[in-house]
């Protein structure tokens, strides 16, 4: 191996677009190669984590961590890329905030497994459950535990720098490679640890291209049952469910300006603390009516209240969907 | 917290037994001092009344002698004594913001019997605001100058009198008035309870004399267009609504009203009763006596000919020509004298109103009685010349009722006395009180009850069920039959009369609500104008140099009117002679680098404090105007709204140390 920088990427509990968003920045994976020796990243090429393991602590210089905390061996890696990392990034929204798998949150692992491989859906005759370990005549056989509950990245150690998005854009991607090289040649430096990278400084409706006008809702309605959208008029003030406004730009506001609502996969904008909740009193203070009835129906137009205004950030948020003081044993 | 330098004292205050009877006051100065040194606490004692001059000064020599750089008080609610504590401070030499006062009396004392539990929850109250108080800010008070004139909206017997007083004290007043003519609801009645005075003859001297005033600048059939600015610059737009009357060639001789040929039913001044042309002024003595041409009934503006009135105007001073015309001032203060709008009685069907012919509304039967009204002071019929025999008269509608207003709206008991009174004196009908309770608490009131009671009147304790025109039995026939429970009879009427009377309840103006906004002021759950603070401050609103008075306030009788009246101009009066007013740092503000523009927040402000700049796509907030209220702070998606004193790490701060407690608890535990 050469004496370049390692880079590392792992994925977690997650879907796996952040490693497709990686291969998507096209010839800038190049740059990548020139200036890094890939150390171990699962998805592109063959790696134990014995490997790993062996390593110098600290001899792996940036590590891009996607994925949430689910198992006892992503905890495993987690600590153990901590370890062996000088910058461990949590990449993408699951590693940053819990993304889509956070949402189990708000169901126990019985019901979670219940639902897996009990229910109308599933074919298992046996009712055969997984089993952490299972006694063979050959031996004892493991599978990682599943934990009680989702955990982000920061929930299990210690990050350098937070790179939301579902998954993240390229062009983010590219600036922070960029950024890094940039480092390594000694041009520019890091930003302060703990910082938020790849975002804007505002939210989504900063990067969006339709008119806003003081906002009045009397009637939410889903995007996919309607088809009167003005094209050029915010989709809130149509009274399309958009969190666009309680998320960080950085995005380009690419699904508003398509015609879809933000889904918030850019996370918190800097100021908020609670995603869901900022969203809720946003959305609580334009609804147009004095009347509890009538409020009462405009809300029930919100027919997913937890995943639309928790779509990512449950695991992050203060409502501590898991044990609260639960610590991982 | 590590890294905490603040010293801060604690000081535990007994409310004599208001607290310490149910908390464990010492034990919670003890416990203070003892585990929260990490989080700066290097003082803590209680006191038996941390509000009176002895307990201040403890604290003043403490942030003297001790170099106290925070204070906290676990006393009562911050709304009574948070100001004294930061005068306390402030007096030592302490920025007064950096004080905290932890609620043990209304959160803690007041709703426990427990001592233990009280004793533990106070622990966490004052162990919240140690966090808190740290990450307080010095902060500075806002001067604002504060212009003289001001601003009276509403010419009825409340806005007279308010812009009476200041015009007296030799300041500058604008006097606002929808309606053609200023004397508002006083204007229509005949007399006046408990003392039966003529309503016009008490209040037409205080009308010419609003209208005459060299301090006073009389603005009738205008109506306040936008408010902006804050205490002591208020930027008003008025439309003044054309007249098509020139005011200062017309002498008010009245001959264009008489030579004009249409008759228009008066819906308001007259509430129906009676007619007025389409020039006129609602009544006699109105001021200004200018008339007004109701452009949407002249022959003129309907077909184009007619012109009579112009014909015959001695000094040509009709102007069919003349527009809307856009007034601007700056104003100092604001006084908000409104009014009410009376209940329709249509909305309770059983009682027949607009269908019955012989059920009158009270403010119909007001004008009937008065001598310049419709039957020149004849109580009569529908019809115009029957007198009725018998005469019921029914409190309470649309009041005190849970299908309409669930509050008593006041007036209505002492009114119906006075109507029972008058149709005692005008005929010989028997007259009948259909009440649930009498109210009459006033000055001379329950006096006047005995003397309606002595005159003969009947009354009956209950709700009436129904009026209504279908006879059962005979001697019903061509009546109003009241159907009523007698509560205390205990037992079902039907009492057949002539014609029945409904004391409509006071409701708030239909657009209270727009007025509301449009000044920045909060209206109740009912829809009428809210208090600062309902006892101490009855006159003020949580915006600052916008003052309410009457009936706008909530339902009133003139006497209460004119109280509040003249309060509101003494509070205006003392802002005018300080000239410059400190008002409380407790702001929000924008960083506009997060603000996004999405305008969630343009709408909601009850202060409009809030402005949107649509060539940089920011919202901005206005210091002076704004109150420190929070409404912002919670609505921004982006959190780019922080609230001083109440910003996320203040009140994340406190959260923690609410929790202390339990993470100590659950430290062993984890360890």
């Amino acid at each position: 191996m050469s004496d370049k920088p390692k880079f590392a990427m792992y994925w977690a509990a997650s879907c796996g677009g952040c490693e497709i968003a990686v291969l998507n920045i096209h010839e800038k994976i190049l740059d990548v190669d020139a200036n890094f020796d890939i150390a171990f990243w699962p998805v592109a090429m063959d790696a134990k984590y014995k490997d790993v393991e062996a390593m110098e602590d600290g001899s792996i210089l940036l590590t891009l961590f996607n994925g949430g905390i689910r198992t006892e061996e992503n905890e495993h890696l987690a600590k153990l890329l901590r370890k062996k990392s000088q910058i461990l990034v949590a990449f993408g929204s699951c590693a940053v905030e819990g993304g889509n798998p956070g949402l189990a949150n708000f169901s126990t692992k019985d019901q979670i497994f219940e639902t897996v491989y009990s229910t109308v859906s599933t074919e298992n005759p046996d009712g055969v459950y997984p089993q952490p370990s299972f006694e063979m005549p050959e031996g004892t056989i493991t599978i990682p535990v599943f934990e009680p509950v989702l955990r982000t990245l920061d929930q299990v150690v210690d990050v350098d720098y937070y790179m939301p998005g579902c998954p993240p854009e390229s062009h983010q991607i590219e600036a922070v490679i960029d950024l890094v090289i940039q480092v390594l040649e000694g041009k520019a430096e890091l930003p302060p640890k703990g910082a938020t990278i790849g975002v804007g400084p505002s939210t989504c409706c900063d990067e969006c291209t339709r008119t806003r006008n003081v906002k009045k809702i009397k009637e939410f309605r889903r995007i996919q049952l309607v088809d009167d959208i003005d094209p050029d008029l915010c989709l809130l003030e149509q009274g399309i469910l958009c969190v666009g406004p309680a998320t960080a730009s950085g995005c380009g506001a690419k699904c508003p300006t398509a015609g879809a609502p933000c889904i918030g996969c850019y996370g918190p904008a800097a100021g908020v603390v609670d995603f869901g909740a900022r969203m809720m009193t946003a959305v609580a203070s334009v609804i147009d009516s004095r009347d509890p009835d009538e409020i009462d129906r405009i809300l029930d137009g919100i027919v997913d209240p937890a995943g639309t205004f928790y779509k990512f950030n449950l695991a992050h948020s203060l409502l501590r969907t898991g044990n609260a003081t639960w610590n991982g044993k | 917290m590590a890294e905490n330098k603040e010293r801060i004292g604690v000081y535990v205050c007994h409310c004599g037994t208001n607290i310490a009877g149910v908390v464990d006051v010492e034990e919670v100065a003890r416990w203070a001092k003892e585990n929260l040194g990490d989080q700066g606490v290097v003082i803590s004692k209680d006191y038996k009344f941390m509000c009176s001059s002895l307990g201040q000064d403890m604290i003043q020599a403490d942030i003297q002698k001790e170099g106290l750089t925070r204070v906290v008080v676990a006393a009562c609610s911050p709304h009574l004594h948070e100001k004294t504590f930061r005068v306390a401070a402030e007096r030592a030499g302490l920025n007064p913001y950096l004080t905290e006062l932890a609620s043990i009396r209304e959160q803690v004392s007041w709703v426990h019997k427990d001592k233990v539990v009280a004793t533990e929850k106070s622990k966490a109250v004052v162990a919240g605001a140690v966090s808190r108080v740290v990450m307080h800010e010095p902060l500075e008070p806002i001067i604002v100058p504060i212009a003289e004139p001001t601003l009276v909206v509403g010419g009825g017997i409340a806005g007279i009198q308010a812009a009476l007083e200041i015009a007296n004290a030799g300041h500058p007043v604008y006097l606002v008035e929808r309606e053609p003519s200023i004397g508002g609801h006083m204007a229509q009645f005949d007399k006046t309870f408990p003392t039966l005075d003529c309503s016009a003859c008490i209040l037409t001297p205080r009308m010419s004399e609003a209208g005459t005033h060299p301090n006073i600048t009389l603005l009738t059939y205008a109506e306040v267009e936008q408010v902006d600015g804050f205490v002591g610059n208020f930027d008003v737009t008025i439309r003044q609504k054309a007249r098509c009357v020139d005011t200062d060639a017309c002498t008010g001789c009245g001959i264009c009203e008489q030579k004009c040929p249409k008759k228009v039913i008066d819906d308001v001044f007259e509430v129906g009763l009676g007619y007025r042309k389409a020039i006129y002024t609602p009544f006699d003595q109105a001021v200004p006596k200018y008339p007004v041409i109701d452009r949407e009934n002249c022959t003129y503006f309907e077909k184009g000919t007619c012109r009579v009135c112009e014909k015959f105007c001695p000094t040509d001073a009709i102007n069919f020509e003349q527009e809307d015309e856009i007034i601007e001032i700056n104003v100092g203060n604001i006084i908000l004298a409104t009014g009410y709008d009376l209940f329709d009685a249509r909305r309770i069907p059983q009682y027949g109103y607009g269908r019955l012919a012989n059920v009158f509304t009270s403010l119909e039967f007001e004008r009937m009685t008065n001598a310049a009204g419709p039957t020149s002071g004849d109580i009569l019929l529908r019809d115009g010349k029957t007198v009725p025999k018998s005469v019921g008269i029914i409190h309470c509608v649309g009041s005190r009722d849970r299908n309409y207003n669930n509050y008593c709206s006041a007036i209505c008991c002492m009114q119906s006395l006075k109507f029972a009174h008058l149709v005692d004196e005008r005929t010989s009908a028997t007259v009948y009180n259909f009440y649930i309770d009498m109210r009459t608490p006033a000055k001379d009131y329950d006096e006047f009850y005995q003397r309606v009671l002595d005159e003969g009147t009947l009354f009956v304790r209950g709700k009436v069920a129904e009026v209504t025109d279908a006879a059962r039995i005979s001697g019903e026939e061509g009546k109003l039959i009241v159907q009523v429970e007698d509560t205390l009879a205990g037992k079902q009427r039907r009492i057949p009369l002539d014609m029945v009377i409904l004391s409509a309840a006071l409701e708030p103006r239909h657009d209270a609500y727009e007025t509301a906004h449009k000044f920045g002021i909060a209206c109740s759950a009912n829809g009428w104008f809210t208090e600062k603070h309902p006892k101490l401050d009855p006159v003020a609103t949580m915006t600052e140099g916008i003052f309410i008075a009457g009936a706008a306030t909530g339902p009133k009788d003139i006497p209460a009117s004119v109280s509040q009246g003249s309060a509101a101009a003494a509070r205006v009066l003392s802002y005018i002679e300080r000239g410059e007013l400190a008002l409380e740092p407790v702001r929000a503000m924008i960083n506009q680098e997060q603000c996004s523009g999405c305008r969630i927040c343009n709408d909601l402000c009850p202060y409009n404090a809030i402005l949107f700049h649509e060539d940089q796509m920011v919202s901005e907030i206005n210091q002076a105007l704004c109150q420190g209220c929070g409404t912002c702070v919670a609505a921004c998606p982006a959190g780019a709204i922080t609230g001083t004193v109440f910003s996320d790490k203040q009140v994340f701060a406190q959260i923690d140390g609410l929790l202390f407690l339990e993470k100590s608890a659950l430290v062993p535990e984890m360890a």
